[in-house]
């Protein structure tokens, strides 16, 4: 009897050591086979996901004997994963190809060798999509290849706006602060911010920027992290007076980005408020969030940032960023093929026409349908700059901490100087 | 009050005793029947023992191995990374000895937090010892629907701190939310950026939800308390004449020393360790106004990508918690674990 039970608790005692042992060991699935390539993405639901699995098993058809392990994830567990991944550093774990947004994130997996520089192994990809890619370069070596660029704009309820007297959308700070006046004379809200993420409420920030600033300074503070120029200062007073006209929902600070009707989103989908600041995701969030799957629909309309009067910074300039295609440092080649062909002229055109996002390969312009996204296109493709997101570009350190600083100015509790000075201590620390 | 509690805890030990003793003494001679054989032979003794002590060491060792793996292992990365810069991936080459803690302890932003951890500490303990000891005295009078209002009470406690959290924040939207509604309905309005967008509500509306969500078990874990409250000293008490309010106070509060103590140290260490439902409701927002240690240290290293900062932060968490829960072993609980000494001496005698 006492052997028995004995002889169990051992049983129990190594299936609890082979658990750990299986804990520890377990691989999310990639191998190091030089002919298979993990994928990981986000198109997770319908015709996107259909198109990543037709666009895979067509490379499989074309390349006999390699395989293709396709994961769609969540967007967010995605990035989730994918830290892990990275942490473990263990190349059987980290995909092969992977969502990369570029800028600092990107700059800090090339320092720790993450990512591997296929400026050679895709140069005619990356001479066909030109400018775009250079939100993904690190020391004028090409890191990934962009597979949809988008801009943030003012996404507005056209009904809501004709509704208060609004004849014609916003160019100007003085326009735009009039059309904000119109609007709660009307007795609506007239702008939604999830303040409560931060990232919306720092992407005005962002934008009165690089209005104030011109395109060298802010090139410049992106690999300097030097943020002494007065224009930054501008920045912090213009959104302060954009502030004090008190344009935003009720509750702001706490209000999410995205998720659910009470968020910034999901208050400009419902009709509560008349226009939110947003990229080029938000028509399909927006749909996502009503009942009918519309979004807006018809009373969806954009405009641009307003310019302010003496501004140093182009006009036509737009804050924008989007998603790339990179290869991890221990992938096969051949998953450096794939890459190449997931921006091939027949896959991003097949891309644009499902709306899948604004493509960068010029030959797949032209087959985006919904015409949101063709106003976005245009402006992109004449804008004489695209400024990626500042967290991105400098960074989640730097970033977060000037998010922050953002945000705090939207609940009153910090100055014009106080944002340049949080960013300035997050960049010194990342410069020791 | 506490003298008071102390005396009649020292006295109620006394007749307590008799059930504790026979249990200590039957073990006790258990154990001695166990342990009398090695004193016969040397060679057997050592047998024996060895073989005890494998014995231990084999039922030991599972417990053991994973405490240490998943307890003290997890401390001692965490130490380790503190000391360093790293992003979260790479290897770790920067080191930075004790930088990371300066910045923490010097950022205003994790010394608000843990005084937010401290409010929170004193406002669940203020407001849910007394709250939940007066719900508590009344749950204990037998009358209709007892067991009816323990379960409702209890429930909000059942429920995933995670779903609760969302329902909460969906009450309390502004404007659309429904608490906002009903006091539109009667005239009223709640603050205008709502009660979790203004930060000088906003902890306070976080206490009122946490009072919610853990009163139940403040309850629960007192009427338990009350159940060992022996019921002939409340027949004495009122052959003596004693009033309702007298034997509260008297012998009931008294009695339930040990439980409130032990419920007031959880309670603590919760309030410290305070992060999902901060994280659900407000994420640390606005303006800082309800972050905790926790929500610092997960915005630091998951989001800012800062893990040193993010290690250290945990270290110091870890200590203020660990401080804290030995003073309050030391100075509060002492009196309770004396008590058991005192019991198993008498017993031995």
């Amino acid at each position: 009897m006492m052997r028995m039970k004995q002889a169990t608790s051992a049983l129990a005692l190594g299936a609890t050591v082979a658990l750990l042992a299986a804990g520890c060991g377990s691989s999310a699935g990639a191998s190091g086979d030089e002919n298979t390539i993990t994928w990981w993405h986000n198109s997770n639901t319908g015709a996107g996901k259909d198109y990543y699995d037709k666009v895979a098993a067509d490379f499989e058809a074309a390349n006999p004997g390699v395989t293709i392990e396709v994961s769609a994830m969540q967007h967010e567990d995605m990035g989730t994963k994918l830290d892990a991944a990275f942490q473990s550093g263990d190349d059987a774990q980290i995909p092969d190809i992977y969502m990369e947004r570029g800028g600092g994130e990107l700059a800090d997996h090339v320092e720790a060798g993450l990512t591997k520089d296929i400026s050679e192994a895709s140069a005619e990809t990356i001479a066909k999509l030109g400018g775009s890619v250079a939100g993904w370069q690190v020391d004028g070596q090409t890191y990934a290849l962009p597979f949809s660029v988008g801009v943030v704009g003012f996404w507005y309820n056209k009904a809501l706006f004709e509704q208060a007297g609004i004849t014609a959308a916003p160019t100007t700070i003085d326009e735009f602060d009039e059309a904000v006046g119109k609007l709660k004379a009307a007795g609506i809200d007239p702008i939604s911010v999830g303040a409560g993420d931060k990232w919306p409420a720092a992407h005005y920030w962002y934008y009165t920027a690089l209005r104030e600033c011109s395109e060298d300074v802010l090139t410049d503070a992106v690999t300097s992290l030097d943020f002494s120029d007065e224009c930054f200062v501008r920045a912090g007073e213009d959104l302060e007076a954009i502030i004090a006209t008190e344009p935003f929902n009720p509750g702001f600070l706490s209000t999410a980005a995205q998720s659910g009707p009470t968020s910034a989103s999901g208050l400009l989908a419902t009709r509560k408020v008349a226009m939110e600041l947003a990229g080029h995701w938000e028509p399909g969030v927006m749909q996502g969030l009503t009942e009918d799957e519309q979004g807006l629909g018809e009373d969806t309309g954009w405009f641009a940032f307003p310019e302010f009067p003496d501004q140093e910074g182009a006009a036509a300039a737009a804050l924008g960023g989007g998603d790339a295609w990179a290869v991890s440092q221990g992938a096969p080649d051949i998953a450096v093929e794939f890459a190449n062909y997931l921006l091939s002229d027949e896959v991003q055109t097949g891309f644009a026409e499902l709306d899948m996002g604004l493509p960068t390969n010029p030959a797949a312009t032209g087959s985006v349908a919904d015409p949101a996204l063709v106003t976005l296109l245009d402006v992109r493709d004449s804008a004489p700059y695209v400024q990626l997101y500042f967290d991105t570009a400098f960074g989640a350190s730097v970033g977060g901490a000037m998010n922050d600083a953002i945000a705090l100015m939207f609940a009153g509790e910090a100055s014009p100087e106080d944002v340049v000075d949080a960013t300035q201590a997050a960049a010194d620390a990342e410069k020791e | 009050m506490v003298d008071v509690a102390d005396g009649a805890t020292a006295r109620m030990g006394a007749p307590a005793s008799p059930a504790t003793s026979t249990l200590t003494a039957g073990a006790a001679v258990r154990a001695g029947a166990r342990t009398a054989p090695p004193g016969v032979g040397g060679r057997r003794g050592n047998r024996a023992s060895l073989r005890k002590g494998l014995e231990i060491a084999f039922f030991v060792t599972p417990a053991l191995a994973l405490f240490l793996f998943f307890v003290v292992w997890p401390i001692v990365k965490a130490v380790q990374f503190s000391v360093y810069r790293w992003k979260g991936y790479g290897p770790l080459v920067d080191f930075v000895g004790l930088r990371n803690y300066v910045s923490v302890l010097t950022n205003e932003v994790f010394t608000d937090a843990l005084v937010h951890n401290l409010v929170i500490v004193v406002l669940s303990i203020g407001i849910q010892l007394p709250l939940g000891l007066a719900i508590a005295l009344l749950l204990n009078r037998t009358m209709w629907g007892q067991g009816l209002l323990r379960t409702v009470i209890f429930v909000p406690y059942v429920l995933a701190e995670v779903i609760a959290g969302v329902v909460w924040y969906q009450l309390l939207q502004p404007q659309y939310g429904v608490i906002d509604t009903m006091l539109q309905a009667v005239g009223l309005s709640g603050p205008a950026q709502g009660w979790l967008g203004t930060p000088d509500y906003a902890l306070l509306t976080v206490v009122v939800v946490l009072t919610w969500k853990y009163l139940g078990l403040a309850v629960i874990l007192f009427l338990a308390g009350l159940q060992s409250v022996p019921e002939e000293l409340y027949e004495a008490a009122q052959i003596d004449g004693a009033t309702w309010w007298q034997v509260q106070r008297k012998i009931t509060i008294p009695l339930l020393g040990p439980t409130l103590r032990t419920w007031a140290f959880l309670s603590m260490i919760g309030s410290l360790q305070l992060f999902d439902m901060v994280w659900i409701l407000t994420g640390g927002g606005p303006a800082n106004a309800t972050s905790t240690m926790a929500t610092f240290l997960i915005t630091e290293g998951t989001k800012r990508q800062n893990y040193g900062i993010a290690a250290a932060a945990s270290v110091v968490l870890f200590v203020v918690a660990l401080v804290l829960a030995l003073g309050y072993q030391y100075f509060v609980l002492r009196r309770d674990n004396q008590d058991t000494v005192v019991t198993r001496k008498k017993a031995t005698k």
